[in-house]
């Protein structure tokens, strides 16, 4: 992290950049929190270990045109949605300096919490750089696990350890997948339609609305949200009742489909815990099925087959039918 | 606020028998912005069209709501009449209460709710309507046909008659399509290429008719009236303008002599040289080379043709080339082929080469076919004496082997063949398995019954189950009779089927360039079944021939003459009115991603950095811009739009909702 940390200094001092996009200590040894940094002295606070979970491309529409360039901290797999909000024009590629960091996989404190550990003060070995165990230094004494054990659900179905876009790559980075991208997929698929719904009845119940999951979303990305549009009749409606707060999430899924990277942000964010990357990764399932492997943001310049058309793409009445039981 | 008038229609008692539009009159009276409801015998007749527009003016209406039939019927209809009145068109909506509601259902009181919940969706539209106005484009006054068989033919040179000019592509080396392969023709028995060799002669003279042979159409944009089409001249090896159709070239090539080159245009029967024209007549007659048998291109020696050619026309070099062109109008005829047989292993056609189709037949039988036009069998060269044909292979199919649909032609040219084998070799059996004998037409059941009283062709109702080849090179045929309630084993020489006829293969990719519609069996699908039979629903697309639907060659001059006339109408016009549904950018939530400009099938939108001022705002942004003259309002913008910036005008997003809550109230 020294290393990063040097660079990002420089990159500053020398005026290369005029300012860093990263992440800053939060209240907890857990909790990291995105940042921009302007001056070396701000950037005293900049870090990275195992818990900056936190795609920063969509913090890139928001300086595209500032004046100077922008330095952004990109994990391998931010750089998947970078690459989709170059191919709508919503980032400035010249006007961005991407550094690559390396990425052993981000952690998922709620998996400490499921293993009873409590009262943390400090946390060892989530460091970048580090292998072997992390130390929970709690207030009932130390406690360790292993890090794969801790790993967002998102890392284990990882992408891969390359960077899309980058001008610079700082650190190692490694593959964590070990599962299946769509095994979770497949099992919703497998149940009855009855069962479907009330498997997503279940889970969306819990959405308090919080927009954490729009927020994040580096593909929500919209000037204004049609959710809270004044033109469509449609703003608070998701507030209204439970009916309308599930089309909120499946029109939401509607709109990403095809440009959703599947970074996994909208869950890891979700306060109440719910799977909502689970519909766009049965979008993402559905298209490679449709029109051959599509894996959106890895080539800015290629069509996304929901918006291209071609005469080997399937007819409507090949798909219909599919999923039904 | 809006002051509506609503109008149903009993449609005599096409909707009244099954609605009870009083009650839909007196229920649709308080709905927000309305202010007159009135009902009427027939709204589109002279007095209803009367009455719209005196209550147009007696209650000052500013927008209308008919309940009648569907708005293709109709609806221009009473935008005129409102127009005529004073009333913007585009203040009209219809709500389809005879085809959507009345006439699919038969209880009178769920019928009647649900006219009122329609009329009610159409008044929440009408509500938000705006006035637009229309547009004007200009006409480009050339058509294209696509397909250069008779259907093609004819529509090009009715065109061409009228004196505007028509390009035919197609993509086979000479025009003159399945009919120029066919020997004679029913019910007349006059021989096909002489009748078809002076049309394509006349096609070839004309000077309005420019042919691209060995093309294909590649790409289409535009719309009706401004098409832009590019089309692929493929590398025919040849220089059309040098050649002299001397036909040294085919005579001399090597492969010829080889037999080993399968004939396309004798369906594989006779074989070919590998430059060559399909056949002697060939319009233009001028050869191609088929470089993937060809020597000189697949080792690139010997170069035959090139040293004889005596006008030094053989370009071995000759690339594709893509001509782009503009046309008014066009129209597809595209034509047909005949069924693969290989899921109908029980008639052994794979197996067995006397098992042959009625295409192959009629190649068989034509003095420049294969055999010199005598009828031989494949297998040893000999004459049948014994001749089994069997009727609907793969027409009228139940199960997913073949086609629903009756091709219309088999029972006719079987007639037809039965007919010309009796004549020529009387001592011949002939027998015909049918499911019915169906000869509806001019002279046609006359010639069908010539077969059976005159010529004592043997027809049996039933089908046949099996075709066996036997040891010593006759085959059994294993059938029933329905009539006689009896299974029959038959010997035979030679089995003809009757091979199911279906659209082109390139029908569907066509008709996807094209953005027309297809039915499920590949046929181009008419904007109406009955009153606009030529037209497809998509504007300034025309339907001439087999593309169409199974139907004989006098059938399909007359309607390859209709889809004339309907271009001619068309390039007539000077100019055109557009559609002013076209979709808007609101800039302000606009966030330029180029989503709408991929999904745009014309072309119509392009991206300006633009200076957006408003609340809070104050900066230049790269903002989606449609050009109206190309937006067709086709709606693909609007859906893919992820910030909902796009917006259809007289379609648009809040009119949409609006109609959906208003039946889900």
């Amino acid at each position: 992290m020294q290393e990063l940390k040097n660079r990002l200094i420089q990159l500053i001092s020398d005026g290369t950049v005029a300012r860093v996009i990263g992440w800053k200590k939060g209240d907890m040894p857990y909790n990291p929190e995105p940042a921009c940094f302007s001056t070396v002295e701000e950037l005293e606070d900049f870090v990275y270990d195992g818990f900056c979970g936190a795609n920063l491309s969509k913090m890139m529409i928001e300086v595209a045109n500032l004046e100077g360039k922008t330095a952004v901290c990109l994990k391998p797999c931010d750089t998947y949605s970078f690459n989709q909000l170059i191919r709508e024009h919503r980032v400035n590629r010249e006007n961005a300096y991407i550094i690559g960091v390396g990425c052993r996989g981000k952690l998922d404190i709620e998996k400490a919490r499921k293993a009873g550990i409590k009262g943390i003060e400090a946390i060892e070995g989530v460091g970048i750089e580090g292998e072997g165990d992390v130390t929970f230094k709690t207030i009932y004494g130390d406690k360790a696990m292993a890090y794969s054990e801790l790993l967002l659900d998102r890392c284990h179905v990882c992408k891969g350890k390359d960077h899309m876009v980058y001008d610079e790559v700082i650190g190692e980075s490694k593959d964590t997948a070990d599962s299946d991208r769509f095994d979770d997929v497949k099992k919703i698929e497998a149940m009855s339609s009855a069962e479907k719904f009330a498997y997503f009845q279940n889970e969306l119940s819990k959405c308090i609305r919080c927009n954490a999951c729009r927020n994040v979303c580096p593909a929500c990305s919209c000037r204004k949200c049609v959710f809270d549009n004044t033109k469509f009749d449609s703003q608070q409606r998701a507030n209204v009742d439970s009916f309308e707060e599930k089309m909120f999430h499946i029109i939401r899924a509607f709109h990403v489909a095809g440009r959703c990277t599947d970074c996994g942000e909208c869950s890891r964010v979700c306060p109440q815990g719910i799977p909502l990357h689970l519909f766009n990764r049965k979008f993402i399932k559905d298209i490679d099925d449709f029109y051959g492997e599509f894996q959106a943001g890895k080539d800015p310049e290629a069509q996304s087959p929901l918006t291209d058309f071609t005469f080997e793409d399937l007819e409507p009445k090949q798909a219909v039918g599919r999923g039904e039981n | 606020m809006q002051r509506i008038g609503v109008f149903v229609c009993h449609c005599g008692s096409n909707i009244a028998a099954t609605v009870d539009v009083k009650k839909v009159v007196e229920l649709v009276r308080y709905e927000q912005g309305v202010v007159y409801a009135d009902d009427y015998m027939y709204m589109c007749s002279e007095a209803g069209q009367q009455k719209v527009m005196e209550a147009i003016k007696e209650h000052n209406l500013t927008g209308l709501v008919i309940c009648s039939c569907s708005p293709r019927m109709h609806e221009a209809t009473f935008r005129a009449c409102a127009a005529k009145a004073g009333l913007n068109p585009f203040m009209v909506e219809i709500a389809n209460i005879r085809e959507h509601c009345s006439w699919i259902h038969k209880d009178m009181e769920e019928a009647t709710k649900k006219a009122v919940i329609l009329a009610r969706a159409a008044i929440a539209k009408v509500n938000l309507n705006t006035p637009l106005q229309e547009g004007e484009s200009p006409v480009v006054k050339r058509a294209l046909v696509i397909g250069g068989g008779i259907a093609g033919i004819q529509t090009a040179l009715d065109i061409a008659n009228a004196g505007y000019p028509v390009d035919i592509v197609e993509k086979e080396p000479s025009i003159g399509g399945r009919m120029s392969q066919l020997d004679k023709t029913f019910p007349t028995l006059d021989c096909s290429s002489c009748i078809l060799t002076p049309k394509m002669v006349e096609v070839a003279q004309h000077p309005n008719i420019k042919i691209y042979s060995y093309s294909e159409v590649e790409k289409v944009g535009g719309f009706v009236g401004n098409f832009e089409v590019d089309i692929r001249k493929k590398a025919r090896s040849v220089n059309e303008d040098k050649c002299t159709g001397c036909g040294v070239c085919q005579t001399k090539c090597p492969l010829g002599k080889t037999g080993k080159i399968p004939s396309e245009f004798n369906r594989g029967l006779g074989t070919r040289s590998a430059i060559y024209t399909p056949f002697a007549q060939a319009v233009p007659n001028v050869p191609v080379i088929d470089r993937e048998n060809c020597t000189y291109f697949k080792t690139g020696k010997c170069g035959v043709c090139a040293k004889l050619c005596p006008s030094g026309c053989i370009d071995y070099e000759q690339q594709d080339q893509i001509v782009t062109e503009k046309y008014g109008a066009i129209v597809v005829a595209t034509g047909f082929d005949i069924i693969n047989l290989d899921k109908y292993d029980e008639y052994a056609y794979n197996t067995c080469p006397d098992v042959i189709t009625s295409l192959e037949l009629e190649r068989l039988m034509n003095a420049a076919g294969p055999t010199g036009g005598h009828l031989l069998r494949m297998s040893d060269g000999k004459a049948p004496k014994d001749i089994v044909f069997i009727q609907c292979v793969g027409s009228r199919c139940a199960d997913d082997r073949g086609k629903p649909y009756c091709s219309k032609v088999c029972c006719m040219y079987t007639a037809k063949h039965a007919m010309l084998i009796k004549d020529h070799w009387p001592e011949m059996n002939v027998t015909v398995f049918y499911i019915d004998v169906r000869t509806p037409g001019k002279n046609f059941d006359e010639f069908y019954r010539r077969a059976v009283e005159q010529y004592h062709v043997n027809y049996i109702k039933g089908q046949v189950g099996k075709v066996m080849p036997q040891a010593d090179g006759s085959l059994i045929v294993q059938g029933s009779d329905l009539l006689d309630g009896k299974q029959i084993k038959m010997k035979a020489d030679m089995v003809v089927l009757a091979a199911a006829v279906e659209p082109n293969k390139d029908a569907r990719k066509i008709a996807s360039m094209l953005t027309a519609s297809i039915d499920n069996n590949d046929f181009l699908t008419e904007a109406h079944a009955k009153l606009r039979p030529v037209e497809s629903p998509t504007a300034g697309i025309f339907l001439s021939g087999m593309s169409q639907g199974p139907k004989d060659i006098p059938e399909t001059v007359s309607q390859a003459g209709a889809a004339a006339v309907k271009v001619i109408g068309l390039l007539a016009k000077d100019k055109l009115k557009t559609n002013p549904c076209t979709a808007k950018c609101d800039m302000f939530q606009c966030n330029g991603c180029s989503t709408c400009a991929n999904v745009c099938p014309y072309g119509a939108i392009s991206y300006e950095d633009t200076l957006v001022r408003g609340p809070g705002v104050n900066e230049t942004r790269r903002i989606a811009k449609v050009n109206t003259a190309l937006c067709q309002g086709c709606g693909a913008c609007t859906s893919a739009c992820p910030s909902g910036a796009m917006d259809l005008q007289g379609f648009s997003n809040l009119q949409i909702i609006s109609e959906v809550d208003a039946i889900c109230r």
